[in-house]
């Protein structure tokens, strides 16, 4: 079978095989500049600074002025400098971020009042998680209404769609007036970054609800809230659920502007903070971090997701009902995908009536 | 070639005529009072249907019959109460009703059961709604799905089964509410041939053992003829009563009738009625591009 055929699926190892590979490769690349001397490297680094008055050990300077000094000394007669090849400071080898990643929670900070690195994550994920919660508990009842109703809908969409054209971090300012230098502003900045766009997707999904289903509801007797809550809520749960992962990612891109409001914090002064004091590694294994945390909450988001909605072609793990039935007590599990394949055929022998 | 004279439709032995004159003393149900729909469009106003009336009788099958796009569905979503009339009313035991309700139950063409609902879930739905206990619903939905033939099937989603069971699920679900009348827009439409006559026979058998009328709209004329007491032939644009067909076929019916005289002459006056310039071949503007001394005469 070939590799590239147009909107088929490839077998399982080789999709596993290309997932790796969509991480390898960029971490060759990384590895491939920082560890083979004669790519790129286009810095010396100094080993022994030799005669020269104003360069020093470990010093990393360019080619070109590595050779004028040098060139310099030896016209003058005195010891001449010698070093490595090495790339720029800003671009750490990949063994050191790694090693980073577990140093720097580690590295107690220069100032004793400044915080250590998961102080400052934990100040970073909860200014997301208290502005994405307060958006969700105002977002998400008023998307489902606008996509019901017509009324809300027509008052409130238009301005909506207004105003999320105008970049949160714009607000930064009066949101520091209004609410003065600490937390306030920055979970306000996520608020207003995940609001606007969260009503206008759930109202959307909301609306693609089939009118079918509501229409079944009624002729079986549903009316007003009770096809709110019976019909309308459950058909739109799993597409809810999906977007909220998708809101969660926007709400992270906010952080970063957050988190210069005001006084910066969390993880992004933590980033500023080592970029000044030069230690790049740090930096990248914040940046890391973030980007871990991300996926896996992503990951764990629809891992439940799929647990929840196993009508909507989930499938429930063990691991899921464990954890339910050790927090809600049991419920139904009389369900798995992997019946669906069989019950295809099964019409043809179903017993008659 | 022979020609088969089939008797005129309209011939009926005693035994029938007797039927339809002891149906007509039935109660109605369900009427149909001078029912005119008009749908004001951009291009000006469609009027899908002008003027309709019909009775349907306790525990009769009746089945409305038209060319695509005449307003069988519009008529059946008036009836239902999902659509309201421009002009005339529906009158459910002589009282109007405009609103859907319970006591008319809906089969739709496309598949509506609840896809977050296992079966019994499903056809426990209107009875939750209609505040029965929890208990009480649940008891009452597995006789239904008994009744339709699916109590392996209580516990699946409705993603597991296949069309022909999802329908039986709405069947189900619809006469769990134990509605006065039963409305069925072409809800064997999308299945295959047999699967369709299946269908056709757990319908038959359902209704002869459930006090139930049903309002069952095709546009399949074989199926029309074989399921009904009374056919509705519709013209269309606007949807109009071409005529009331009493089916001359002895109840209760089984697959053999299909080639009975009176069934064969039913249905082609139906077509006849459907399509009156069916002789008149359309004729495609084909360039010959054999040679005739190939043909097989
Ligand atoms: N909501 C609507 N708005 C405008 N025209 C409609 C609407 N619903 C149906 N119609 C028109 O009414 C006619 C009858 O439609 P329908 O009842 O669906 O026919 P059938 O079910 O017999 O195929 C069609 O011409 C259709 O275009
Ligand atoms: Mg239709």
């Amino acid at each position: 079978m070939s590799w590239l055929s147009i909107q088929k699926e490839l077998p399982a190892r080789r999709k596993a095989a290309l997932i790796l590979l969509s991480f390898l490769l960029p971490l060759a690349l990384w590895s491939t500049i920082s560890y083979v001397p004669f790519i790129w490297h286009p810095m010396m680094e100094i080993q022994n600074a030799g005669g020269s008055l104003y360069l020093e050990q470990g010093q990393r300077v360019t080619r070109n002025v590595f050779e004028q000094e040098n060139r310099r000394l030896m016209e003058g007669g005195e010891e001449v400098l010698t070093g490595v090849r090495a790339n720029p400071v800003y671009l750490p080898p990949p063994h050191n971020v790694l090693t980073a990643v577990y140093t720097a929670f580690k590295t107690k900070p220069r100032r004793p009042d400044d915080p250590w690195l998961h102080e400052s994550l934990a100040h970073s994920i909860q200014v997301v998680f208290y502005g994405f919660l307060l958006s969700s508990l105002i977002g998400v009842p008023l998307g489902i209404l606008c996509g019901v109703f017509s009324f809300f809908s027509k008052l409130y969409e238009p301005f909506f769609e207004f105003f999320r054209y105008m970049p949160a971090p714009v607000f930064g300012a009066l949101a520091v007036a209004v609410l003065g230098i600490n937390d306030g502003p920055k979970v306000a900045i996520i608020f207003i970054g995940t609001f606007f766009q969260q009503v206008l997707v759930i109202a959307n999904t909301t609306r693609q609800l089939p009118p079918s289903l509501l229409e079944a509801a009624q002729t079986l007797g549903a009316k007003g809230g009770t096809l709110l809550k019976k019909v309308v809520l459950p058909a739109i749960a799993p597409t809810v659920f999906l977007d909220m992962r998708i809101l969660l990612g926007w709400a992270w891109t906010y952080l970063i502007v957050a988190e210069v409001v005001g006084t910066s914090t969390g993880i992004t002064w933590f980033i500023n903070q080592q970029a000044k004091y030069r230690i790049y590694e740090n930096v990248y294994a914040a940046i890391l971090m973030i980007g871990i945390i991300g996926l896996v909450t992503d990951m764990v988001l629809a891992w439940i997701g799929r647990n929840l909605f196993v009508w909507d072609g989930g499938k429930r793990s063990g691991l899921f009902l464990f954890l339910s039935e050790l927090f809600c007590g049991p419920m139904d599990k009389t369900f798995t995908f992997t019946k669906k394949r069989a019950l295809k055929h099964a019409d043809y022998t179903t017993p008659e009536l | 070639m022979q020609t088969i004279q089939l008797p005129s439709y309209k011939e009926q032995s005693p035994t029938v005529a007797d039927r339809f004159n002891r149906l007509k003393q039935r109660q109605v149900i369900l009427e149909a009072e001078n029912i005119s729909k008009i749908f004001p469009t951009e291009q000006g106003d469609i009027t899908a249907l002008a003027d309709i009336s019909f009775k349907a009788y306790r525990r009769e099958f009746l089945s409305v019959i038209g060319p695509s796009g005449c307003g069988k569905s519009t008529l059946i979503r008036i009836l239902s109460g999902l659509e309201s009339a421009s002009e005339g009313q529906v009158l459910l035991d002589g009282k109007p009703v405009d609103q859907p309700g319970p006591e008319r139950g809906m089969v739709f063409q496309g598949y509506t059961l609840f896809p977050w609902l296992t079966v019994k879930k499903n056809v426990m739905f209107g009875l939750e709604v209609a505040g029965k206990s929890q208990t009480q619903a649940r008891a009452e939905a597995l006789q239904w799905i008994e009744m339709v033939g699916l109590e392996e099937f209580v516990d699946h989603y409705p993603a597991q089964l296949s069309g022909g069971m999802k329908q039986r699920v709405a069947i189900a679900r619809a006469l769990a509410n134990q509605p006065r009348v039963l409305l069925m827009d072409e809800p064997f439409g999308a299945l295959d041939a047999q699967t369709r006559a299946r269908m056709q026979s757990y319908l038959m058998q359902i209704w002869r053992n459930v006090d139930i009328t049903i309002i069952f709209i095709t546009h399949d004329l074989d199926e029309a003829v074989y399921l009904s007491d009374r056919v509705l032939v519709l013209n269309a644009n606007p949807g109009t009563v071409q005529e009331m067909i009493e089916v001359p076929v002895a109840q209760p019916r089984s697959p053999k009738q299909h080639l009975n005289p009176e069934f064969l002459a039913t249905k082609e006056h139906i077509e006849s009625l459907i399509h009156p310039n069916r002789d008149e071949e359309d004729v495609l503007p084909i360039i010959r591009l054999t040679n005739i001394k190939d043909d097989i005469l």
